[in-house]
């Protein structure tokens, strides 16, 4: 099937925030802190408001009261005992900077020719202070401190328990325990963050062009911030590069002061980030350092984990617990694990805010409990894959509860689930027994260093609180839907544009989907947490029944038919074995919009309706990666040379869609266990700020991803949906170390971090070669 | 004010002539004084090649340079492909587009133009390539959406090459 943005967008006719010109624009430019951790004493930016072109000079004396750290974004849960600081992103830095990048003064220009000049002229006056680099030495008596009115760098301290985990450690076979580090690195989406601003001072409206996730929570608080009506403000989230997380960090400095210096200027504004920007301003994910044990029986089957670790938050924390309690909960994975303990301690450092990357925390759990599990079975003597068998639920225990409270605030409850088929198909998809049985000694004989590695995962997804959607049938016949979310390139157009599709019989073409312009539709939230087919599909689901039976009262009392009588097809209404009798929806459409005459009491006009989902908890998705790579141990170079994909994401709407979300979300999640890392020196600089040092994986480096569905629908709406959207880059760390280790085997190469760059790995080779022979296989 | 020069070019067949700063980059010339947004920008440093455009028919980055470079070239964007200069409501595309949309080998479109306009003059020189020289042949342009195996399979498409069996063809729809 095609999809309906894609003419626009091959075309250059998609229209992207930087595109946006308007006659009279203004350019932004912003000075950025150059100290990772400094006191701002003074900050001149006199010479620059004297530049020919530059229009004003802004620091954060200069916003009166517009200037007050961002609202909290996600409250935490209600965890018992949990403590958090909450600590928010400032507009504007003032009296101190707390991480390289941190905005301190606005430059309006002419021409963002001429705003970047000004920035040569703005003198700072900082005091360099020691940075908050390592989230252990953060913690450290004396340390440096990222917020002085704390006691310490602790941002968050959360500790959840399900069943007594020490009863069962003393009743253990074998306890499994290791230290693991995971890190985490850019979205990197290819369109840079930006935003424009227009006041009419005649409509008295501002029109906000943004690239942002969650088009109406930011017009709803710049309305607010603002002092303007919420109906003021349409925020406009166009065609949207990538979002992958970042872009739903809301009221980012520059997301609150260009609309602010439209308004106060009365011309439009528009800044858009650079490269370079987007690796120090924008937010990211990075570390987590776990220590974490598993209690065994001797058959393999779990008694429980205990997991103790530290988070890396970077500087603020506005977006809550979401990344580190998504690691606490998702670390559980599709496996019955009777007995948990983890406690997780969240710390400032003087870093980019950290907020949720695709898979949100999430790869940081899987890659524990699975490398717990492989370590397990090799003690054990027992079969990687078999051991992960034994311990998967079984589909009677659904739902399942895990005892522990979610990101979403919900007890962690999946919906559904049947893990072992999912297990089953990946390893004869891959060819499991016969590679370990045949290939795999075979190629070592003649010296290759084969590998094979296979993880199970589930994905939290589709969670609340809610999403709306507007179905309208127009004169013409066609269809317009209208839904809060944002789009970045998920497909929406064409998914909901086929739920609604299907419910009125009409071809998918004819249904023209809007998203992110709160002008068209202004309840919901936004596009994260893959939850956009899951809460908003099952709005527009909704929405389209709702349609659907207003066309049928309406066709009912034209056709003198009774509404059971009737079907829809093709665009038409007709009596069921009477073609002749078809009435077109367009036609229905204008009927249901009389000009004269009367009509009965309480009809609404015109075929539209709109409809609200909100389910009770989020549906939890699952799957195994499998994958066999090459390791030269010469080179440390990893040639991935197959990667089966198995994933459960209950009903699938578009199989071309989530095909093409798997094989995205498996490359990102290659470039995060291979290429990908943000690389800080000890005074907290980032070192590898472009894409010439911080390598996204490429055509050449990406293997083709061989993908199989299955669908255990979702009971938690009506389309029976689980969300796809982070599932492909969710355990490929996890499966690449599995893989990478056992190619490794005879060097007795132990993998408890990611990424695994080609020297990392070298070092680990040459490492586990120094008790034998320097660098070559132990046996 | 900087002292500005005379930039002329032709660009997607038009003749153009603008007075700008040596200083301007290609690809802020087309776009904002031209207003050819469909030519994107990634990076500003070459990496990423989204903002790749014809110069007299081979790919260069608009980013790498300036404006008065082009002068007395010939410039093709994205919006030059389709027959009909891709006009408003306009569904004719080139094959190549065509082929992308049929692979679905686009996801949020934002490295689509540049990558697109590496292809024309690769293909134009290999008509027909293996899998193996398109994926080198993509290797200069990041795409952070589609894992690059669906645009290799346009590629493959526009070639009218006989496209690859699926690897599990039991498990595919």
């Amino acid at each position: 099937m095609r999809r309906n943005e894609d003419a626009r967008l091959l075309t250059g006719r998609a229209l992207f925030v930087d595109d946006v010109q308007v006659e009279g624009m203004l350019h932004v430019a912003f000075l950025r802190s150059q100290h990772a951790h400094a006191c701002l004493r003074t900050v001149d930016v006199a010479a620059a408001r004297r530049r020919p072109g530059v229009v004003a000079v802004y620091t954060a004396a200069d916003l009166g009261d517009y200037w007050r750290p961002g609202p909290l974004l996600v409250p935490p849960p209600p965890i018992a005992g949990l403590v958090f600081n909450a600590c928010t992103q400032l507009p504007l830095a003032r009296d101190k900077v707390r991480h390289v990048g941190e905005p301190i003064a606005m430059v309006v220009a002419e021409s963002r020719y001429l705003a970047e000049d000004a920035l040569d002229d703005v003198m700072v006056d900082a005091e360099p202070l020691a940075a908050v680099v390592d989230v252990e030495a953060a913690l450290a008596p004396g340390a440096p401190l990222v917020h002085d009115h704390l006691p310490s760098n602790v941002a968050a301290h959360v500790v959840q328990r399900k069943g007594d985990y020490g009863r069962a450690r003393a009743g253990a076979h074998a306890t499994i325990r290791r230290r693991f580090r995971y890190d985490r690195g850019a979205s990197a989406a290819i369109e840079n963050r930006a935003v424009a601003a227009q006041w009419d001072p005649r409509a008295e409206e501002l029109t906000v062009w943004d690239t942002t996730q969650a088009p109406i929570p930011i017009r709803n608080g710049l309305a607010s911030l603002l002092g303007l009506l919420e109906s003021q403000v349409r925020v406009i989230a166009p065609f949207v590069g990538g979002g992958f997380g970042p872009k739903i960090m809301m009221f980012y400095p520059e997301e609150l002061l260009v609309p602010w210096a439209a308004l106060r200027l009365g011309r439009p504004v528009k800044w858009t980030e650079d490269r370079q920007e987007n690796f120090y301003a924008t937010t990211q994910e990075r570390g987590q350092v776990h220590d974490a044990e598993l209690a065994i029986a001797r058959d393999g089957k779990i008694l429980g984990v205990r997991d103790v670790f530290l988070h890396d938050t970077g500087a603020y924390d506005p977006y809550g617990l979401t990344v580190p309690i998504n690691s606490q909960c998702t670390l559980l994975g599709p496996y019955d694990v009777p007995t948990y303990e983890s406690e997780f301690t969240a710390v400032f450092t003087n870093k980019t805010i950290v907020t949720p990357v695709r898979g949100a925390g999430r790869q940081h759990g899987v890659f524990v409990m699975e490398r717990l599990l492989d370590f397990a079975a090799a003690e054990l003597g027992i079969d990687r894959a078999e051991i992960r068998r034994r311990n998967l639920l079984r589909p009677e225990q659904f739902p399942h509860n895990h005892e522990i409270i979610f990101q979403d605030s919900a007890p962690l409850v999946y919906d559904s689930g049947d893990y072992a088929p999912a297990l089953d198909e990946a390893l004869r998809i891959i060819g499991y027994e016969r590679f370990v049985r045949d290939e795999q000694p075979r190629l070592r004989a003649a010296g290759r260093h084969v590998g094979i590695g296979v993880v199970c995962y589930v994905e939290g997804t589709g969670i609340g609180p809610y999403e709306g959607a507007r179905v309208t049938v127009e004169p013409s016949g066609r269809v317009r839907v209208a839904t809060g979310v944002g789009t970045q390139g998920q497909g929406h157009f064409t998914a909901f544009a086929q739920i609604v599709a299907e419910v009125l019989g009409v071809d998918v073409e004819r249904v023209h989907v809007i998203t992110g312009d709160t002008r068209e539709f202004h309840w919901g939230t936004g596009t994260f947490a893959s939850r956009g087919a899951v809460v908003a599909g099952s709005a527009c689901h909704a929405a389209a029944l709702a349609v659907r039976e207003r066309i049928l009262d309406v066709a009912s009392r034209h056709l003198e038919a009774a509404k059971q009588d009737l079907e829809l097809a093709d665009g038409h209404v007709r009596v069921r074995g009477a073609p002749d009798s078809a009435v077109s929806l367009g036609e229905l459409a204008l009927k249901a919009n009389p000009l004269r005459g009367a009509v009965r009491p309480g009809t609404e006009p015109g075929l539209e309706a709109t409809a609200y989902f909100g389910p009770a908890r989020g549906s939890t998705a699952n799957g195994v990666h499998a994958a066999i790579v090459e390791v030269d141990p010469e080179t440390a170079l990893v040639e991935v040379r197959r990667y089966v994909v198995v994933h459960d994401s209950g009903r699938v709407i578009n199989p071309l869609l989530v095909d093409g979300q798997i094989q995205g979300g498996v490359a990102h999640g290659i470039g995060n266990a291979f290429y990908e890392q943000l690389v800080y020196d000890e005074n907290g600089q980032l070192l590898n700020a472009s894409f010439m040092d911080y390598l996204l994986p490429t055509a050449t480096d990406v293997p083709p991803v061989e993908t199989a569905h299955r669908e255990t629908p979702s009971p938690l709406n009506p389309l029976g949906v689980k969300g796809v959207g982070e599932a492909g880059a969710i355990p490929t760390g996890a499966a690449f170390a599995q893989a990478v280790e056992d190619a490794l085997s005879d060097y007795g190469v132990e993998i408890t971090e990611i990424p695994l760059s080609p020297n990392r790995l070298f070092e680990l080779i040459t490492q586990a070669g120094r008790g034998g022979a320097g660098g070559r296989p132990k046996r | 004010m900087k002292d500005r020069v005379a930039a002329q070019m032709t660009v997607n067949g038009v003749p153009c002539e603008r007075a700008v700063e040596p200083r301007l980059l290609l690809s802020d010339f087309l776009r904002y004084e031209l207003g050819l947004t469909g030519t994107h920008v990634g990076c500003e440093h070459g990496v990423c090649g989204a903002c790749t455009v014809l110069l007299d028919g081979e790919a260069v980055r608009s980013c790498l340079m300036f404006a008065i470079q082009a002068d007395g070239h010939e410039v093709t964007t994205v919006e030059g492909l389709a027959p009909d200069g891709g006009g408003a409501g306009s569904e004719s595309l080139h094959p190549l587009q065509a082929a992308f949309r049929e692979a679905h080998a686009l996801q949020c479109g934002f490295c689509t133009p540049g990558i697109l306009m590496t292809l024309v003059p690769f293909l134009r020189d290999h008509p027909s390539p293996n899998e193996r020289e398109i994926r080198e042949a993509l290797s200069g342009n990041l795409c952070r959406c589609t894992g690059y195996q669906n645009i290799v399979a346009a590629v493959k498409l526009a070639c009218d090459a006989p496209p690859p069996p699926p690897p599990s063809p039991s498990l595919r729809r």
